[in-house]
Order: structure tokens, then sequence, then C-alpha cells
């Protein structure tokens, strides 16, 4: 098992065992708020055929959105497509009014995977997961800290956690990965 | 634990997801300076304390982020619906006959 510090280096956290955690290696991420009026100029612009419905997503090769809230949208790019997003979004900023938010830095996103890992997020999740379909995601809480929660798989998980709140949730995640480790 | 069906995400959720907002239906005077101490004493302070079904606002903060309204029982913490805030106000005595 790893100790994890604030440097949040990429990498096995838990890399044996019934579940895996990962920290993935660092994306591009913007928060996007716009009105229903301009969900078609603004999902030409990024390439990406933004969902309306709470909870579904939509991708494009690299470039993935899931949809927040009804008029909330997060983006996740390559780190190099960075201005790409951040250029198309600009350029129908006349005629289609909305919010970019480059938040790169705000979260770390950890990858949970294998076969207890829907088991392991009960810890602390309240929700019930599996109403998450896969190819889906929600915004829930996990030990009273907001996450995103992207279902890539049956038993795959990537879970974005602000990066203030990250060590406490990994650890968390640890604590249950010893307790199966145990049973 | 109690779930709540948030009218946005069209999904019955966790308690845990959401916060409590206080009474719904409360209008901000439209001109403050107009309005009496009392006045604006009874809009920032002065609440129903309802005993039984109580019109009040929540927050899925956990979630889609977005203030709705709902009508619960402060008796026995049952929800007999709950609404965008936008939509107008159920009336009551047809949610009761809705929810025998
Ligand atoms: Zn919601």
């Amino acid at each position: 098992m790893t100790v994890l510090t604030h440097a949040f280096t990429p990498g096995p956290i838990v890399a044996s065992g019934q579940v895996k955690l990962t920290l993935m290696a660092p994306v591009a991420r913007f928060s996007l708020r716009l009105r229903a009026a301009n969900i078609p100029a603004v999902s030409k612009a990024i390439g990406v055929d933004l969902a309306t419905t709470v909870g579904a997503r939509a991708a494009n090769g690299t470039t993935e959105s899931i949809c927040l809230g009804p008029d909330e949208w997060l983006i996740i790019a390559k780190p190099d497509d960075t201005e790409t997003v951040t250029n198309a979004c600009a350029d129908v900023y006349a005629s289609a009014t909305h919010s970019l938010t480059e938040v790169s830095a705000r979260e770390v996103t950890v990858r949970i995977e294998g076969e207890r890992a829907s088991e392991l997020l009960t810890i602390g999740c309240p929700r019930d997961i599996d109403s998450i379909p896969v190819g889906g995601g929600c915004r829930t809480v996990i030990d009273g800290v907001t996450v995103v929660l992207w279902r890539d798989a049956e038993q795959s998980f990537r879970m974005d956690i602000w990066r203030s709140f990250a060590l406490h949730i990994i650890d968390l995640l640890c604590t249950g990965c010893k307790e199966f480790a145990a049973e | 634990m109690l779930l709540i069906h948030c009218p946005y995400c069209n999904q019955t959720l966790p308690e845990l997801e959401f916060t409590y907002a206080g009474e719904a239906h409360i209008a901000r005077p439209a001109d403050p300076s107009s309005v009496s101490d009392e006045e604006w004493r009874d809009f920032l302070f002065i609440r129903t304390n309802v005993k039984g079904p109580h019109y009040e606002r929540w927050r899925h903060f956990h979630g889609c982020g977005r203030y709705f309204n709902a009508v619960r029982d402060t008796v026995s913490d049952r929800f007999l619906i709950t609404y965008k805030t936008d939509d107008p106000r159920p009336e009551l005595s047809k949610l009761l006959e809705k929810s025998k």
C-alpha cells in the first residue's frame, strides 16, 4: 500500500486484492454553465453532444462530458486540449452565452476497479450504486464530501475528489480495501 | 434513511445528498425600503412553524445543486410532494387526497 501525499503523484495506491485503487494522471477539467437554448451551439463548438439528463454522459474521443445539473456540465479533456476547448467556446460566446471555467487543478481522480468496487463505495456513499448505469455517473457525496462518480464498467469507477478532501477520502477507500483483505 | 425525490434529477435519492432550506413561498418585498419595520421583521423572521404538512425548500446540495420545494409532514417526516421552484404551489387538499 502506497502512502499518498499532497503531491498526488499518479500511480497505484492499492495494487492488488479485490479492489484496486489508482491515482490517475492529471486531465483538463472545465465547469460549463449554460441555458438550454445554447446547448446545440456549445455542443458543436466542443465537439461533444451535451446530454440534458442529469447523470448522462457524452464523449468524443478523449473529450468527455457529464450533465451534473439542469444547466451544468463537467467537461474532461486531455491537458493538451485545454486551449482548444477554451478557444472553441470563446468563439461561439457572442451568439451562445455561457460560462466556461477551467478547474483542472481543483480535483484529482481515483480509479476504483475490481470485483467488489461497487461494494467498496458503500463505505461512505449513501446513493444506491446499482442505480448508476454503466456509462453514466453522478455528483454525490461520500463521507460528507461532494464527489463526481463516473461508472465506466460494471466494476470500474472514476471518482473526482476536490484536492483538499482527497487524502481523507482515499484513506477511507484504503481502509475498505484492507477490510476486504482481512475477511 | 429518508429518501427524497429531486424534481430536477428526477430521481429518488438519500437524504444525505440534500440540505434543508427553510419555509417555501416567502416572497421578498419588491421594494424593501417602502415596507414598515414590522413587515420587514415578518419577512425575515416570522414563519408558520406548522405541525403537519409544511411547504418548505430543500437543496440537492451534493447533486444537481438546485433548490426545490417540498410539502413534508413535520409529524411523520413523510414527503407528500416535491416540485420545481417555478411550479405553482400545490393545493394541500389534493395532496392529502392523493396520499390516502
Ligand atoms: Zn437534483
